[in-house]
């Protein structure tokens, strides 16, 4: 008996542990893969090779220095697969370390890439130069000679190989006039870089020339100065952010340490020239620094050794294809410098394109989505140009507009923008917008101080963007003012406005800002950008002065309708240098409009396009995945066998070959067959765990039985089958919503079947629950009786032909009980039927007509009551001497003693009265304490299930 | 038809697909302490934050770019309301959402009320259906009645100004009432998940706390992991990821690139549950 016992709990426990099991492995594999996948080992695709190589250089060519390179050659190239090569300069005060991630990522697109630390910076030999075309350009024309002589490297012929030059600001000066001066140069990419060094330092923004240009002191200082720099945006290339100069390399020797620019590292010059003022600058260079620094001004010999480095002269030697990328938020070196390099270059036949981003040396790599963008078009020029894959790029011009905070990152963000003609910074159409004043007089403060800010160097773009750093200082300048736009202006390019001043000395040095003014006053500088002029010959008295233009920096911007435009003129800047001596001029307005260059650009379509599509795709299988399924559940609805078993037909219930084994093994129900008629009430019985709550269940539809059927009126009985509509039930316990009065759970109940409400029957279900006013009370306040009313009730409402309840007496009182039975009675009539399952013995015996006894998931009896209770009822008697009460009722006709285990005395008096058998025991002189008739099913129920108190569910 | 098949042998007036109506379900839910309660304090929270505005305490913590939006909540109705939508988006809504989501089965079940629905018998799907929908429907009420509250009350304590914003130009009153719209179109979108979340747990478990915390609970979890940008990429497919996303609705031009993969990782994640949720429900022995 107990070996097939105990192997259901093994098993279940077996099953259970196997869930364990899968759900744990599961768990692992993933936490594994996530791991596996966060520390995945990146695919170089490429082998560094670090090298000092030594050059020969300088005017004769023959001076020796030492440069310290990395080059980055991919996987598979070798001298049967040559590939093409990229030359990378870093930005001033960098190291080759500054752009090995640009290196890297080009040497993924399958190119060779050679950096090196330009002469002057870090391990490399030398002084700075400048990017001369005598030291720094003819350093990289041998790297291009070392180039030819690798066999990896693709060449164009002996000794010249297939290459393009491409780097930021110093490395993007240098692309350039290595591209005039080296024929073998087959594309460029300067970036962020300058077409007139001499201007870009002493800028003069009514035309003139840059030994009257006001020097711009605060970038100036900054190189020079080096030191404070860090890891500048100056080390900016290729679009992509510097990286920090103390980072790891894959292969390279240990790199110098942040910020050794130049001035940091004096004695580190292999000359040995410690010249504690001039660093690791060449002699001549920190000459003339030192000049215009003091002075201000730049003098002619000065000015012609910033136009040596400069490419504005050579523009017209320049072959090579050059894509030419400059940032809007750049002080240094503005849009203006781009468009210089672009019309040298064009002129020449050259094909050229231009691309503005909102980066720069304020603004460093732009938003991602901008330096994605110059990263695109730098490989897609690269592969055309110097791999030879790829259509043409074309020479549109792309440019791009800070469009707000980028919500997730809190980035900027910015829009792309396409023209298909370079306007240049004319733009293609022109605004003119008024802007008035009265003539003001304004003070240039002794030694420049206190200055307006405008720009801080490396402040970034936020600052400058949202105008928090911009100050005027009051009394130091004048405002000119528009009305509020009509409407939006998309301005890109360069604005020019007309100005009168006067001044007492006759000379005057004005910075001109145009600001953006929201309706509610607050004032934004585009990007921080001034325009520097210097004025002289100027009149005393402001009537007499002539009116001059002034071309603003470039920006891209748009003004929004009801924005004003303020015109700004300014004594004072803190990136510039004014004049020491003290003064007052006179500034009004000029005799012209305030003209803003508009392009009309086309959005360039991002990634947000191909999202869409996805969103849409998405939605579309979303609903087409919804047809299906609906289509699919009503066709196998459909298919449900509908059909009646003629068997069955007139039978309220019949449950065969009812199986039900649970997922972790535990068998409810092995083997349940009854049949339930009109006008029965039959009991369900068995112990507890017997099986007969799961019978329900799956009677209810709530439980899927493992085999076996059930037909209520012949038609097969699944979950959610319509003929449960003719069932009212109570299975382990009432629910209600406990919120609700008892009534209004009815009517809840009743409004869920969606059946008429005349139906209901409110009125009978009501008085059979007996709940009297309590029936407007909350369920939750209920005792458990009124609940199992209240539920009974509920299974009764629409008077279902077939009724199930489930332990209806649990919590009733007992004329509550006697008054449950009549009702059941009752309702088994006019061809319902009841089905009660109970494991009170004595109410089933007195309630029901029928009984099927379970035991262990089985039935082990079944049939009317009387059947199973047997034809016998027996008597327990209490006596004082029950030997001799044995002899006296043995000789008592038909009278049987039956076998008691405990001593006591029970007696099948088989017809004969109790009174009769009590008399005769009295005559025999054996006193009678006791009479008490055994429940008889109770007897019966013994000896089908056994006595052992274990319930069946124990199991 | 299809009725016919069904409905032979069913008791007079049975009609599945009539059962538990979407109205009846409204009103079950409507009659819940917890839906007056949470209904209610959509409609509270604008005022008590209106009335918290009078205590003007004057001092000026700058802080991101974003944080000007209480700075300018005053200014106007539309950015009171805004305002309202920016406090409650993280946390609140989540939480409401869940509720209204995650409750709605399990409460049933736990009440032992979900099994006489099905011995109606309410057909399994309709009864996850129009539960979904009753529940959908009152997450979106709770939502709108937030957003009018404060828009009511905010425009008469403030004014019908234009939407004000850092980020942006100001944009005039009706196009900004648009840009509201669109906001709560897209807060609804990505609390989406949410609700798909708290309705698949309230459908395996029975306990109705079970339910609405744990959706509430692994939400915060995808924040903060969402948080660690040591994921990188794995970030992006965190259902919380996207959930700021209607920022980019202040700007001018609308960024719409987050706002559309916001939708599609909603969506997708709410697709995902639920077909789980009615996978698990078809086919599972209601116990309780």
């Amino acid at each position: 008996m107990r070996s097939p016992l105990s192997a259901a709990p093994v098993r279940r426990a077996l099953a259970t542990r196997r869930r364990r099991i899968v759900a744990g492995s599961a768990a692992t594999v993933l936490l594994a893969a996530a791991v596996l996948w966060a520390a995945r080992p990146g695919e170089a695709g490429f082998r560094t090779e670090p090298a000092m190589i030594s050059v020969r250089s300088g005017p004769t060519g023959d001076e020796p220095v030492d440069l310290d390179t990395t080059f980055y050659l991919p996987d598979g190239a070798s001298a049967d697969r040559r590939v093409p090569a990229v030359l990378l300069a870093h930005g001033f005060g960098g190291t080759k370390e500054s752009v090995r991630s640009d290196a890297e990522e080009l040497a993924g697109q399958g190119y060779a890439v050679l950096t090196w630390t330009a002469r002057g910076f870090g391990r490399s030999g030398g002084q700075i130069h400048l990017d001369s075309p005598e030291h720094e350009v003819r350093d990289a024309e041998r790297l291009l000679d070392w180039l030819a002589a690798r066999p990896e490297v693709r060449t164009d012929a002996a000794g010249d190989p297939r290459v393009g030059v491409v780097g930021g600001s110093y490395g993007g000066g240098l692309a350039l006039l290595l591209a005039a001066q080296d024929k073998r140069v087959d594309a460029i990419v300067p970036m962020i870089t300058w077409n007139d060094l001499s201007r870009a330092f002493l800028p003069e923004s009514t035309g003139g020339p840059a030994t009257s240009g006001v020097f711009k002191k605060g970038w100036a200082g900054l190189f020079f100065g080096g030191g404070n720099a860090g890891s500048d945006p100056a080390g900016f290339s290729g679009g992509s952010a510097a990286q920090p100069e103390d980072a790891p390399t894959s292969a390279g020797p240990p790199s110098p340490a942040p910020g050794a620019g130049p001035g940091t590292g004096p004695g580190r010059a292999p000359s040995g020239a410690a010249d504690p003022s001039c660093g690791r600058f060449a002699a001549d260079v920190c000459a003339a620094y030192l000049r215009i620094a003091a002075s201000g001004r730049g003098d002619q010999a000065a000015v012609d050794l910033l136009r040596r480095s400069s490419p504005a002269g050579v523009l017209d030697r320049i072959k090579a294809p050059t894509l030419l990328v400059q940032g809007e938020a750049d002080t240094l070196f503005p849009l203006a410098e781009a468009d210089a390099n672009a019309r040298g270059i064009a002129a020449a036949g050259t094909p050229v394109r231009v691309a503005w981003f909102t980066g720069g040396h304020d603004g460093g790599d732009g938003p991602r989505n901008d330096s994605d963008r110059v990263k695109y078009l730098t490989v897609q020029w690269l592969d055309h140009y110097v791999k030879g894959e790829g259509a043409a790029p074309g020479d549109d011009f792309t440019y791009s507009r800070i469009a707000g905070f980028d919500a997730l990152d809190r980035g900027l963000v910015a829009t792309g923008y396409r023209t298909t003609d370079y306007p240049g910074l004319g733009g293609d159409a022109r605004r003119e917008v008024a802007v008035t004043g009265p003539a003001q007089p304004i003070a240039n403060p002794p030694n420049g101080n206190p200055a307006a800010i405008s720009s801080v160097p490396f402040a970034g773009a936020f600052g400058s963007l949202l105008g928090r750093v911009a100050g005027d200082v009051p009394g130091q300048h004048a405002r000119f003012e528009s009305a509020p736009l009509p409407e939006a202006v998309d301005v890109a390019g360069s604005p020019t406005v007309t100005l009168r001043a006067a001044s007492a000395t006759g000379e005057a040095v004005l910075f001109v800002k145009l600001y953006d003014v929201d309706p509610q006053g607050a004032a934004t500088l585009p990007n921080g950008l001034v325009a520097p002029v210097r004025l002289t010959g100027l009149p005393a008295q402001i009537e007499a002065a002539k009116p001059v233009t002034v071309t603003l920096p470039a920006i891209v911007r748009r003004v929004e309708a009801g924005h004003r435009l303020r015109v700004v003129v300014a004594t004072s800047d803190q990136a510039y240098t004014t004049p020491v001596e003290p003064a007052i001029y006179t500034v009004a307005a000029g005799d012209g409009p305030l003209v803003l260059p508009t392009v009309a650009g086309v959005p360039i379509p991002t990634t947000a396009t191909v999202w869409r599509w996805v969103l849409a795709g998405l939605l579309a299988a979303i609903a087409v995945g919804l047809v299906a399924v609906v289509l699919i559940a009503r066709r196998r609805h459909r298919r449900q066998d509908s059909s009646v078993h003629p068997e069955y037909a007139g039978t309220p219930l019949a449950v065969r070959q009812l199986r039900k084994e649970y997922a972790d093994g535990f068998v409810a129900v092995s083997n349940v067959d009854f049949e339930v008629h009109p006008g029965q009430v039959v009991g369900l019985l068995g112990p507890n765990g017997a099986g007969k709550t799961t019978t329900l269940r799956v009677l209810m539809g709530l439980t899927q039985p493992t085999a076996g059927e059930i037909y209520v009126f012949g038609r097969r009985l699944v979950p959610g089958s319509s003929v449960l509509s003719r069932i009212g039930a109570l299975v382990e316990g009432p629910g209600f919503l406990p919120h609700l009065s008892g009534l209004e759970n009815l009517k809840a109940y009743w409004r869920a079947t969606g059946r008429p409400w005349a139906d209901a029957h409110f009125d009978e279900a009501l008085e059979i629950a007996g709940l009297g006013d309590s029936v407007h009370r909350r369920t939750r306040k209920y005792s458990h009786g009124m609940r199992q009313r209240l539920a009974i009730a509920q299974a009764m409402l629409g008077l279902p032909e077939l009724l199930v309840l489930d332990e209806p007496t649990d919590g009733l009182d007992p004329p509550q009980i006697a008054e449950m039975r009549r009702v059941l009675q009752r309702y088994a009539t006019e061809g319902r039927a009841v089905l009660v399952s109970s494991h009170l013995l004595a109410e089933v015996e007195q309630t029901c007509t029928h009984a099927v006894v379970v035991n262990k998931g089985r039935i082990v009896a079944s049939g009317p009551v009387e059947e199973i209770v047997g034809e016998s009822p027996s008597v327990l008697f209490d006596v004082t001497d029950p030997e001799a009460a044995r002899d006296v009722l043995g000789r008592l006709a038909g009278v049987r003693v039956l076998p008691d285990a405990e001593g006591q005395l029970v007696v099948d008096t088989n017809g004969t009265a109790r009174s009769e058998v009590v008399a005769e025991l009295v005559r025999a002189g054996i006193g009678v304490d006791r009479v008490v008739p055994r429940r008889r099913l109770e007897d019966a129920f013994l000896a089908l299930v056994g006595e052992n108190s274990r319930g069946s569910g124990d199991r | 038809m299809a009725q016919s098949s069904s409905t032979v042998g069913a008791a007079a007036g049975y009609r599945p697909s009539a059962t538990l109506p979407f109205a009846a379900e409204f009103r079950r839910q409507a009659s819940r302490r917890r839906t007056q309660l949470a209904l209610g304090f959509m409609v509270l929270l604008p005022l008590i934050v209106l009335v918290a505005f009078q205590f003007d305490s004057g001092d000026d913590d700058g802080g991101g770019e974003f944080s000007s939006l209480a700075d300018l909540a005053t200014s106007g109705g539309l950015n009171f309301t805004l305002f309202s939508l920016l406090v409650s988006a993280s946390f609140l809504l989540v939480v409401v959402v869940a509720l209204f989501c995650g409750d709605t089965v399990a409460s049933e079940a736990s009440w032992g009320s979900l099994r006489y629905l099905l011995a109606v018998p309410v057909p399994r799907a309709r009864l996850l259906a129009v539960k979904l929908l009753v529940a959908l429907a009152y997450s979106g009420l709770a939502l709108l009645l937030l957003a009018g509250t404060a828009l009511l009350a905010g425009t008469l304590r403030y004014g019908w100004e234009p939407l004000r914003s850092e980020v942006s130009a100001q944009l005039d009153p009706a196009e900004g009432l648009l840009r509201l719209v669109a906001v709560l179109g897209y807060l609804a979108v990505v609390l989406l998940a949410v609700a798909g979340l708290a309705f698949l747990l309230s459908v395996v478990t029975d306990a109705a706390l079970g339910a609405v915390g744990g959706a509430v609970l692994l939400w915060i979890l995808s924040s903060i992991l969402d948080q660690i940008t040591a994921l990188g990429g794995i970030r992006a497919f965190l259902p919380t990821h996207y959930a700021n996303a209607w920022l980019g609705l202040l700007s001018t031009p609308v960024q719409t690139d987050d706002l559309v993969r916001g939708c599609i990782s909603a969506i997708a994640y709410a697709t995902l549950f639920w077909s789980l949720a009615f996978w698990r429900f078809t086919r599972k022995d209601v116990t309780s």
